[in-house]
Order: structure tokens, then sequence, then C-alpha cells
């Protein structure tokens, strides 16, 4: 054991700086989540509507940025948009870049919330001559959203934790602050780990609240 | 262009980053299994020791980020005495990570396995270790096979993390092929190309154990190559459909 030993005095010294990156990282999750459930929502209507080329497009879209690492997602986008004579701060590229990548996986949220609704639905609705506007907004899409918010829930954390990711373009998140404070004294005991802590306790009290969501829906249905 | 030219210069350069990366994903695949199992066994155990320090891995692991998990690994343990190599760390961090997101699958596969399966082989007088390893563990492997396949997958892009810590992995290269040329969009496509590349490759080949596991079971096989899934449950009426 090196001569370790925490260091309270530093530890809140620091606070202020992590502070000031956990309010980025929440506007960052906060915006890049909205983007991403309009995005995925889009991918989503451009596959049932089976649009010639555009909807194969989507697809191969969605597939891809599936199959691949958001670190180099984030770089591309970064380096590379500015050379197409787009220029975004760092800041919005971290948005553009956490709603693209997750807006795949939640157009399959989507996708499962409606299949998961049971074929008798439909039929009733048919047999009960409702019509068609009707049967979205009164009859599925109230039982769907009751799968589906939950899972954005769960989405919604997973982009807050990837947040991290964008210190690496500059974006003055929590790690890029705990990161810039160790530097300062080369000492990363502290601040790496009340980073950890900040990220640790709002993502364990917002997966216990959607935990809650669920347990009470699924006493609803 | 004479960027080309160069380009096609640091190819080999980017492409020798191909095998670390499935060296990382390998050796950190490698080590999320049997940590899952355990984890599962433990979040299951009668224990109430056992229950809390596999819950608290898992929560640790699960309620932070990945990166922040490596950049602790790097920067942090060494105060503590423990220096470990680059290498060690990412795939320290990153199976410890996957194990504690695949322990929630293999709890649920375990918990599929009927109730009755599990009496059938105390009733039968089965030894602990047999009814485990001969009995539970052989039903729950193919129910975990497609969500393996996910992880596997998950792990190839997950391991891009490490090139943080000077791994010189694929993405390690791209950035300084980057620096290096100074022209960053056709080195970052074609790094993305190659990641792309590899993940369906190894979807490719999780399918294939899973169809082999099947048919080795007796079950029934579909098609290697099924048609996208279309949205079978929504009537063609409800999309407007005359």
């Amino acid at each position: 054991m090196g001569g370790f030993s925490w260091n309270w005095q530093y530890a809140i010294a620091c606070i202020p700086q992590l502070i000031e990156g956990l309010q980025l990282t929440i506007a960052l999750t906060f915006l890049g989540s909205i983007l991403a459930f309009v995005l995925g929502l889009v991918w989503m209507l451009l596959r049932l509507a089976n649009v010639p080329i555009l909807s194969p497009l989507a697809a191969l879209f969605v597939e891809f940025v599936r199959g691949t690492p958001f670190l180099v997602q984030v770089y591309f986008l970064f380096y590379v948009t500015p050379g197409l004579g787009i220029t975004f701060s760092a800041f919005m590229t971290g948005v553009i870049a956490l709603a693209l990548f997750n807006s795949a996986f939640i157009a399959e949220v989507y996708r499962a919330g409606i299949e998961g609704i049971h074929k008798g639905q439909w039929e009733a609705s048919l047999t009960l001559g409702l019509p068609v506007r009707r049967v979205w907004t009164h009859i599925i899409l109230p039982q769907a959203l009751r799968i589906i918010i939950p899972m954005l829930g769960n989405y919604v954390i997973v982009m807050f934790k990837e947040t991290a990711v964008l210190s690496t373009i500059t974006v003055m998140e929590l790690l890029a602050q705990a990161m810039d404070a160790g530097f300062l004294r080369f000492r990363f005991v502290e601040p790496l780990t009340m980073a950890a802590g900040f990220y640790f306790i709002i993502s364990y009290a917002s997966a216990r609240g959607v935990r809650l969501l669920e347990a009470r829906n699924a006493a609803r249905a | 262009m004479t960027g080309n030219a160069s380009l096609i210069d640091y190819l080999p350069f980017l492409l020798q980053g191909i095998p670390v990366t499935l060296e990382v994903t390998f050796y950190a695949m490698l080590l999320a299994m049997p940590v899952s199992v355990i984890l599962a066994l433990g979040r299951g155990s009668q224990w109430r020791a056992a229950r809390w320090s596999a819950g608290f891995v898992i929560e640790t692991f699960r309620g932070t980020s990945a990166l922040i998990q490596l950049f602790w690994a790097f920067y942090v343990l060494p105060f503590f005495g423990i220096n470990l190599p680059p290498l060690a760390a990412g795939v320290l961090v990153l199976g410890l990570n996957e194990g504690s997101y695949f322990s929630e699958v293999v709890r649920g596969a375990l918990g599929s396995i009927m109730a009755g399966q599990r009496e059938a082989a105390i009733a039968l007088h089965l030894p602990r270790r047999y009814r485990f390893f001969r009995i539970m563990l052989p039903q729950a492997l193919p129910i975990m096979i497609p969500p393996f396949g996910n992880a596997l997958v998950g792990m190839l892009k997950f391991s891009a993390l490490v090139s943080l810590v000077t791994i010189q992995d694929l993405s390690f290269r791209a950035g300084l092929i980057r620096t290096s040329l100074g022209e960053s969009g056709p080195i970052f496509a074609i790094t993305l190309v190659l990641y792309f590349i590899m993940a369906v490759m190894a979807a490719f080949l999780v399918k294939l154990l899973e169809r082999w596991v099947n048919r080795r079971a007796g079950r029934e096989v579909g098609p290697l190559f099924a048609s996208q899934r279309a949205m079978t449950t929504i009537p063609a009426w409800a999309l407007g459909a005359k």
C-alpha cells in the first residue's frame, strides 16, 4: 500500500468544479435524450412506411450505428463535420452524437412497445368498427406507452453514463472536470472517486425510479 | 490528391490495430462470462454476505460510466500501490463491467428453467455440484446464446475505450493517423466500417453457434438468412392500407 491517504480538504476543494461538470453532463443528457426520442421515432416510422429508397437506407443506417463504437462516432462527428463546412461547438457535437447513436436503439424500443400489444386488441378494434385514428390514440398507444416509457427511462440512464466519452472531444463535463482537477495537482484519487460517486448516485436513484414505474405499470396492466 | 496516397501508406498501420481490438474483446469476454455466473449465483445465494457483495459489485459497475472506471483503474489504483499494465487494467474493467450486466441475463436464464427440474434433481438426491453443472447450466446455456451475441458485439464496440489508456487498438491508431496526417474524414470512415464488419461477423458466428446448439438439442432451426423481420403484429388496415 503506497503512501495513500484520502485528503478531505482537497476533496472538498474539488466539489465546485465537479458540480460545474455535472451541470453540463445533465444538460447533455437532457438535450441528447429529447433529440434521440424524436430521431428514433423517425427511423421507426420510415421503417413502417416502407418508402422505396428511404426505408432501406434508414434500416442500414440504424444497423451501422448499432455496430460501431460510440467513441469513434464521436471522433468522426467532431473532426469531420468542420471539413464539410458545418461547424458545431463541442457541446452541440456531443448532443448530436449522443442522440444519433442512441436513436438507433430507441427505434427498437418503439417497435417492441407496439409489437408487444396482443393481436386481440387489433381484432377487437376492427370488430367494433373504430376509426383507425381512434384505434391508435385510444387503444394501441396508451398500452404501448406503458411498455415504452420505462424502457426510454433506461436509455436516458445509459446516455447519462455515456456522456463521459464526450470528455475526449473537449466537452468539459463531469469526467473532464475531474481529470482537469486531477492533472492540476497530479492527484486523481479524490476527484475521480467523487465524480464516480456523482455518477453512481444519480444513475442508481434514476434506475430505482424506473423500476418503480415499471412495477406500477405492471400492476395496472 | 496527395492526401489519398499517404492514407494508403498508413493503412497497414491501421489494420495492425484489428488483432489488438480482437485480443482485448476476447480476454474481456473470457473474464466477463465466469464473473457473470459467479455474480448471478451470489445474488441468489442464501448467505447474506454473498448477496450483498455480489450486489455491491453489480451496482457499482452498472451505476457509473465505464470510462471513469477505466480511468480509475489507470490513474487511481497506482495510488494504492497497484500498478496494472494498461492491457490488464482495460481487460479487468471491461470484463467486470460486462460481467455485471450479463449477470442479470444469467440469473434470468437460470430462473427460467422450470422449478420442476430443480425439484426433480433434489428428489433424486443428485449432489449440488452435479445439479448445477449437469442439470441447470446445460439447459440455461442455449437461452443465453442470443444475449451473449449482443454482449459480444457490445464488447467489440466497448473495447474502443481502451485506446484512451494507451492501448494501440484500432481506435488508438486511427487517432494517431489523424494527428500525423492532418486529415480525418476518410480515416475515421474506414475505421467505422472496419468495426462494423467485425460486428457483423461476430453476430454471424454467434448465430451459427445458436443453430448448432439448437439442432443438437433437437429443436427446429429457421433459415440462416431470414429477411428483415417485418412488423407482423400491426395489421395493414391500421397503417392506412385500403
